[in-house]
């Protein structure tokens, strides 16, 4: 693995030290880190998977909108960062992996280093409550 | 290569009786092959480098780490600015919004310099760099943001098979998930990575470090572990803290040595000592 940029590491240090999910990822998508709220949820420990490919993380949620259909990579907030490099906000459904179902809300912001570079994104989670 | 330490003290320039062996001028380091001079920072150090040089050096690239006082205070008094026929060019690290230029400019201003950048006369050019690689002569150069506050970039110096990193303001125990055990995950690995001689920040014994968390500084202790991260060959505990006399360095070094085994050489940066590789 390269070694991670600064502004990456420090994300990591605000996410490690919060008592809500938080997942960063870089340009493409693949997990670089998740704190242990963000453990569970997912029902895996950072320190055993470290990070993810894209394709393995993004399945494991299963998002969907309020009748249970499967929403298109495009809907969730986080990828919608990724694609804009914009800040996003959503709410939808997912399955944990204890097969219980959760109303979460996602903010996800990228982050961009000085002077103008895209490095990735940051997601936090939230479970919503109506 | 040659490698002339001009000043390795940190914060400020403290000239004194009691530290003439490791000197007060603030950081400043010379590399030479042939007729390419890199200069890394300009502290108080630089004014006597600009005095020594040979007068085959018609071109001089200084590559400015970060723009707090003590690694430009020197600038201003390093005579080759003031040749016309001198090419100087600085390189600095990018900002969000302003330009390297425009912060040089509140230094070569009044009230803190009475010569404005433009009134130099000297050629050259203000050059921004980021995570970069770029040559000067024989030399490739990386640059990579690190753990300090401001923009700050750190420098590897390449020649060759022979490799020079130069970190001398670094809190690499802030910039790391898992400091000292995780190189992936820290800050500045990427500049020093099996460098062949590390210059890295050691302003702070361990206890005082503890105090002063955040400042963008190291200590001993975290500096020799960063250097064994990193792989490095030599290791030069460099930035000393303007308070420290040499008795007080000398301790703090041996302290250091007995509590560490080490698989490279640490020396205390000192004024002066140059190097060949």
């Amino acid at each position: 693995m390269p070694d991670q940029q600064i502004e990456i590491i420090l994300s990591r240090q605000l996410a490690d030290s919060l008592s809500i999910p938080v997942f960063i990822v870089d340009t493409k998508g693949n997990l670089l880190f998740y704190n242990e709220p963000a453990e569970e949820l997912l029902g895996l420990r950072y320190e055993e998977t470290g990070g993810m490919a894209v394709e393995e993380w993004s399945t494991i949620f299963k998002p969907q909108n309020e009748k249970g259909e499967l929403l298109p990579p495009e809907a969730l907030p986080l990828v919608q960062t990724l694609m804009n490099k914009k800040p996003a906000h959503g709410q939808f459904w997912i399955d944990s992996m204890r097969g219980q179902r959760y109303k979460i809300s996602v903010t996800s912001f990228p982050i961009m280093g000085r002077p103008d570079r895209f490095l990735g994104a940051v997601a936090l989670f939230w479970e919503s409550i109506d | 290569m040659n490698i002339k330490i001009w000043g390795c003290r940190g914060s400020l320039p403290s000239p004194g009786p009691e530290k003439n062996i490791y000197g007060g001028n603030t950081s400043c380091v010379q590399i030479m092959h042939e007729n390419t001079c890199i200069i890394l920072d300009g502290g108080s150090g630089i004014q006597k480098l600009g005095e020594s040089l040979p007068k085959r050096i018609t071109q001089i690239d200084i590559l400015l780490t970060h723009l707090h006082l003590d690694h430009i205070i020197g600038l201003g008094f390093f005579q080759p600015l003031y040749d016309p026929n001198m090419t100087v060019n600085l390189w600095g690290p990018a900002a969000t919004k302003e330009s390297l230029k425009n912060r040089l400019r509140r230094y070569f201003s009044p009230p803190i310099f009475p010569v404005g950048l433009n009134e130099l006369p000297c050629q050259g050019e203000i050059i921004e760099i980021e995570n970069s690689v770029f040559t000067i002569g024989d030399f490739i150069i990386s640059s990579q943001y690190i753990c300090h506050p401001g923009p700050t970039v750190g420098y590897r110096v390449e020649k060759g098979s022979t490799a020079i990193a130069y970190l001398p303001d670094h809190e690499p125990a802030l910039g790391s998930a898992d400091f000292p055990t995780n190189a992936e995950w820290t800050s500045g690995i990427g500049i020093a990575g099996g460098a062949d001689i590390l210059f890295h920040d050691a302003q702070y014994k361990t206890e005082e470090y503890k105090q002063r968390i955040g400042w963008g500084h190291s200590s001993v202790q975290d500096a020799i572990d960063f250097g064994v991260l990193a792989g490095v060959k030599k290791l030069f505990l460099f930035h000393h803290d303007p308070s420290r006399t040499d008795e007080q360095l000398r301790n703090m070094y041996e302290e250091s040595m007995l509590k560490n085994k080490l698989p490279f050489d640490v020396e205390l940066a000192q004024e002066g000592k140059y190097y060949n590789l």
